[in-house]
């Protein structure tokens, strides 16, 4: 056996993912046993714990990271105004200073509208390097014609979204229609030009981890430079269990190709205890590197709150009522 | 903020320092429901591991200590029994209840005394502790009617170790006081905390005194329970070194004994596994608890494509591990429960670099220096010691295979027989490699899971028994009838008659060795007479080689096991023709050696019959079960053939009693090397001309004939035997199990005690068809 010491790379900046091309064995070769990955994910919460001031920085890390959401049929300009507010602002600012932050630039890791709504977030953010993400490709089903998919990537960029969250066709995945899977996703990634392209599984319904890992795989070689859970409009949105598996084919994409992509749960996660959970995953995984906003986004709308009031709870020693604390 | 490092979370003590001092850190022996003071004021320090902190001051136990404890269960054991299942339930229910309450307070205790993380302790200890109770719980309150006819074994000394104490405690004393026994435990010297706790809980629990005691010491206290003459069985969880101690020194008691020892347990790697899972897998088999489990999964096997790739994956894992105060919440590894035990596993070690090992332990700065880091050992084969050997700490020895079939062969090459862990996706592959695993328990896909409906516990030198589910339940009763079974009486052999020739050709029987009928090695033969005294032919005296070779035949003779039950009924019911055939000529021939009445003889022949078409008849409906632990998936727990069983038959009803032992095992697939009576040899000799006209497979049944203490010694002595039976003297009985303590045979002696052979419940039945098989449970969660 050749034992090498297992050598952990670290890295400044992520090298955008070029694709690879198709490899279906590659695709086949992935074996992933549900009740070990349910194991793993279980247990990890217990055996992880920060505390205090270590907590605090993972929360402040956390906020970082995170795509402030709103994608609603009501969704207004004064509504995006609001969330964008929040976005440049995401903590009070005397919690902020009682952490020692006050003077740094601290936003979200983006914010996240409908494509109608970019031109409002832009407005909102000027002046600021928070990105705008958009939602694409019919989302949430992903049931439109592919030249009109492709023409909306190419209208939002054109709009001035710096980060494309499209829909896979679910149907290519659960037919086991791999090769047509990549070619979608080159293709999207083509239109996206510069702008960074999330891939969103909709893993609620590919139903089997299998199937999440095969399509996280896909994914990559296609090009993504995220691979995302959900949309937060499927039944089940992320999982522990779920971001287990994508994690790990992240890893090995990373080992085979040296090529960091990075990784979004989305939906579903709303509380500070949720999102370390999550965090303790991908740093027991992928390392610290994979935790910094350039690998890491968390999809959310009721999360900031949450946080929020557990960092005043860690600045003050007491908890922390909703109205004391501003919308998003 | 850039960092983000964990930082310190540790679980709060006061509650568990609380109560050490509420008993001013000094604990006496709980004994008849009060607590005793040391009497000769001995007393030891227990440590918390991480820190050599002392913690308390346990009263080191005294022969009178143990005497004390002995009495006491002994005088509350009939009212104990007298409950009835379904009164004791009750109590049990309390204990579970109660330990629930005070899961946290336990918890801290454990890994202060054993310095496990408190992840382990919390999560998986007390849980599977309180989970115990809950499940014999039921099993109280089932008795009567899932084990009619079944009475408690009486007094119960227990012995745990160190590495799982509580859970160890709950695993000995669930099931005893459930099937209405009283009990008498000695925890290990470094953990005794968590069951002096337990004793506190006993009394919340309203558990009448004397039911349970706890006498608190080392190995000589232990001692003295194993060898006080009221204690009517020992259940020892701890090494093999120890285990085989007791053996020896409880051969001839009376005394029943069940044994968890040690293990080297094989982690097996197929090249279609989920190897991230698996990887995983290994830091719950060999980093859990620091590697101080006797079910360990200490030997990788993995298979050659993948070996670099899966070994640089297990690098990358071992280095994320965190080592640090076993308290902390974020730790994965604590200490190493004793400075001896880290010298004993750094010796080892080094022992095996020296031989040519690689190590390579993760880069992750140690917290002191009682702890030992996470270390994966390579270029090593079968024959290194570090292979071999326990080292009961948290140390991976890992090799490569290219088959399933090497993989197994591999895997088997072991003295031990604890448990196994599979990793493939393929339900076909893992499904044939579960059941050619020589060990008791095998996890798919899985590993170190325990629970309370599913037995635990091995073969070979890993002891036999079982804990947990129906399998263990039977550990801590015996049938009615054995209460009143009485002392064989001394049967003289016939002797000669003067002027008395014998009638027609001379007839020499021979051995029946790998289907052959074989001349003795030794060259010499006995002259057997009838009761009348006329010279009925001679018999072959066997010795050593005659059993070596009969020993050869049987191990060559393994298809019989893998053979369908179906095929083996078919086999037993020919034999039951062709006996059948010549029923007369038998029965002549046994009122002729035995000089019973032609009545009696024919009944014998008869009932033989019967009884090889009772255990074709069960031949395929002895059928394991599955079980039922929190789990999506099955516990199969199989009934699986024990091996070659060597046996002595009952000198008595010399046709019956070698039906009544042959046949249940080879119902269930064990091949027998059988001793025949000695009195009365012929018939066995006449049988094998029986054994040769129906079909029965070469080396399945073999036969030697001479003196039975002899060649059964010879067989209790051989390694490749994996069982013996015995059916002759008290002196006898003892001798075998001594004898067998060596390879830590699975015994069955009479202790010169007289069963009943013709009496249907005593000659046949479950009880004989459980002593021919071992229990493997293989764990098999599922889901896509």
């Amino acid at each position: 056996m050749n034992v090498t010491r297992a050598d952990i790379k670290s890295f400044d900046t992520v090298a955008r993912n070029p694709g690879l091309d198709f490899d279906l064995d590659w695709v086949y070769s992935v074996a992933v046993n549900r009740s070990a990955v349910e194991r793993r994910a279980k247990t990890l919460p217990g055996r992880r714990s920060v505390k205090k001031q270590w907590q605090a920085a993972w929360l402040l890390k956390a906020v970082r990271c995170i795509d402030l959401t709103t994608l609603s049929g009501d969704d207004t300009p004064g509504r995006v105004k609001r969330l964008c507010a929040k976005a440049r602002s995401p903590v009070r600012a005397d919690i902020l200073s009682a952490l020692g932050l006050a003077d740094a630039s601290f936003h979200t890791g983006a914010v996240c509208v409908y494509h109608n709504m970019i031109a409002t977030a832009q407005e909102a953010l000027a002046g600021t390097d928070i990105p705008i993400a958009t939602v694409s490709t019919g989302f949430p089903a992903g049931q439109t014609p592919f030249e009109l998919k492709i023409m909306e990537i190419e209208r939002s960029v054109t709009a001035g979204a710096h980060e494309i969250d499209i829909v896979i066709s679910r149907e290519l995945a659960l037919t086991g229609n791999w090769s047509a899977l990549y070619e979608e996703v080159k293709a999207y990634r083509k239109a996206c030009g510069n702008a960074h392209l999330k891939t969103i599984l909709a893993t609620g319904e590919l139903m089997t981890l299998r199937n999440v890992a095969r399509a996280s795989i896909v994914c990559m070689m296609a090009g993504a430079d995220f691979i995302k859970t959900s949309t937060g409009k499927e039944p089940v949105n992320a999982t522990l269990p779920v971001a287990l598996v994508m994690t790990r084919m992240i890893r090995e994409y990373w080992d085979r190709t040296g090529y960091a992509i990075g990784f979004k749960p989305a939906g579903g996660i709303s509380s500070a205890r949720d999102v370390l959970q999550y965090q303790f995953l991908i740093r027991e995984e992928l390392g610290p590197r994979w935790l910094e906003p350039d690998l890491f986004r968390v999809g959310a709308s009721s999360l900031l709150s949450d946080i929020e009031r557990q960092l005043e709870h860690n600045v003050s020693g007491s908890y922390a009522a909703y109205h004391r604390l501003a919308m998003g | 903020m850039a960092s983000m490092a964990y930082g310190p979370a540790p679980e709060n003590r006061s509650a568990a320092d609380a109560w050490l001092a509420s008993h001013n850190n000094r604990f006496g022996h709980y004994i008849d429901g009060s607590w005793k003071a040391a009497k000769k004021g001995a007393y030891f320090e227990s440590l918390f591991p991480a820190t050599g902190e002392k913690l308390a001051d346990i009263a080191q136990g005294q022969p009178d200590d143990v005497d004390a404890a002995v009495k006491a269960a002994k005088k509350a054991q009939p009212n104990w029994a007298e409950l009835g299942g379904k009164g004791r339930a009750r109590y049990l229910y309390a204990l579970a209840r109660l330990v629930q309450k005070h899961s946290r307070i336990l918890a801290v205790l454990e890994t202060l005394d054993n310095g496990k993380p408190i992840r382990e302790s919390r999560d998986i200890d007390i849980p599977l502790v309180a989970r115990h109770f809950y499940h014999h719980t039921g099993w109280a309150q089932l008795m009567e009617d899932e084990f009619p006819d079944m009475v408690p074994v009486g007094v119960i000394g227990q012995i745990v170790p160190w590495n799982f104490p509580l859970l160890m405690l709950a695993w000995k004393i669930a099931p005893a006081l459930a099937a209405g026994n009283t009990v008498i435990l000695k925890p290990a010297e470094y953990t005794s905390l968590t069951a002096l706790k337990f004793c506190e809980i006993c009394e919340e629990a309203g558990i009448p005194a004397g039911v349970v005691n706890v006498v608190t010491g080392d190995g000589s206290t232990g001692a003295c329970l194993v060898q006080h003459p009221d204690v009517d069985k020992i259940a020892f969880t701890g090494s093999t070194e120890v285990g085989r101690q007791i053996r020896e020194e409880t051969a001839g008691s009376g005394k029943k004994l069940s044994l968890e020892l040690g293990g080297k347990s094989p982690f097996i790697v197929f090249d279609d596994a989920d190897l991230d899972s698996a990887v995983e897998g290994i830091v719950d088999a060999i980093w859990f608890n620091q590697g101080q489990v006797c079910c360990a999964g200490s030997r990788l096997l993995v298979q050659e494509g993948i070996a670099d790739r899966f070994i640089r994956k297990l690098q990358l894992r071992m280095t994320n591990l965190r080592l640090g105060n076993p308290l902390d919440k974020c730790i994965d590894m604590g200490p190493i429960v004793d400075p001896v035990q880290l010298k004993k596993i750094t010796a080892m070690v080094n022992e095996g670099v020296s031989d040519g090992a690689t190590l390579w332990q993760a880069p992750i700065e140690l917290p002191g220096d009682r702890f030992y880091p996470p270390s994966l050992l390579t270029d090593v084969s079968p024959a290194s010691k570090v292979v071999q050997e326990e080292i009961f700490g948290p140390v991976l020895c890992a090799m490569t295979f290219r088959t399933p079939a090497e993989a197994v062969e591999l895997a088997n090459n072991s003295a031990y027989g604890l448990a196994a862990s599979v990793w493939s996706e393929s339900i076909n592959l893992s499904l044939d490699i579960a059941p050619s695993l020589k060990v008791g328990v095998v996890w798919v896909n899985t590993t170190n899971q325990f629970d309370a409906a599913a037995g635990f516990g091995g073969c070979r030198e890993s002891g036999f028994g079982r804990e947990g589910g129906r399998e263990g339940m039977f550990e801590y009763m015996k049938p009615r009838y054995e209460t009143e079974m009485k002392p064989l009486a001394e049967l003289k052999p016939n002797i000669a008659k003067p002027n008395l020739l014998q009638q027609g050709l001379d007839r020499t029987a021979k051995m029946y060795i790998g289907g052959k009928q074989t001349r003795p090695d030794g060259g010499a033969s006995t002259a057997v007479y009838s009761s009348a005294g006329v010279l009925m032919g001679h018999v072959g005296e066997g010795n050593s080689k005659d059993i070596r070779n009969a020993v050869e035949a049987a191990y060559k003779a393994s298809g019989w096991g893998k053979s369908d039950p179906h095929n083996r009924a078919q086999i037993l019911y020919y034999i039951a023709e062709n006996l059948s055939a010549r029923a007369s000529e038998f029965g002549e021939r046994i009122k002729a050696l035995t000089g019973v009445s032609t009545a009696n003889a024919r009944r014998e022949v008869e009932i033989s019959i019967s009884r090889l078409f009772s255990y074709a008849a069960w031949a395929d409906k002895y059928d394991g079960q599955v079980h039922s632990p929190p789990l999506r998936g099955v516990v199969l727990a199989m009934n699986e053939p024990v091996g070659i069983i060597g046996m002595a038959c009952p000198e008595t009803l010399p046709l019956l009693g070698l039906v009544s032992l042959v046949a249940p095992a080879l119902a269930t697939g064990n091949r027998v090397v059988v001793v025949p009576s000695q009195t009365f040899p012929l018939i066995a000799t006449d049988f094998y001309q029986v054994l040769d006209t129906s079909d029965v497979p070469p080396g399945t049944i073999n036969m030697v004939t001479g003196d039975r203490d002899q060649l059964m010694d010879v067989l209790a002595s051989h390694d490749q035997v994996d069982s013996i039976w015995y059916f002759g003297s008290a002196q006898g009985s003892t001798r075998i199990e001594r004898l067998s303590a060596r390879t830590l045979k699975r015994t069955w002696v009479n202790q010169g005690l007289e069963r009943n052979f013709s009496a249907q419940q005593q000659g046949e039945g479950r009880e004989f068809l459980r002593f021919a098989t071992d229990v493997k449970n293989i764990w098999i969660p599922y889901g896509e």
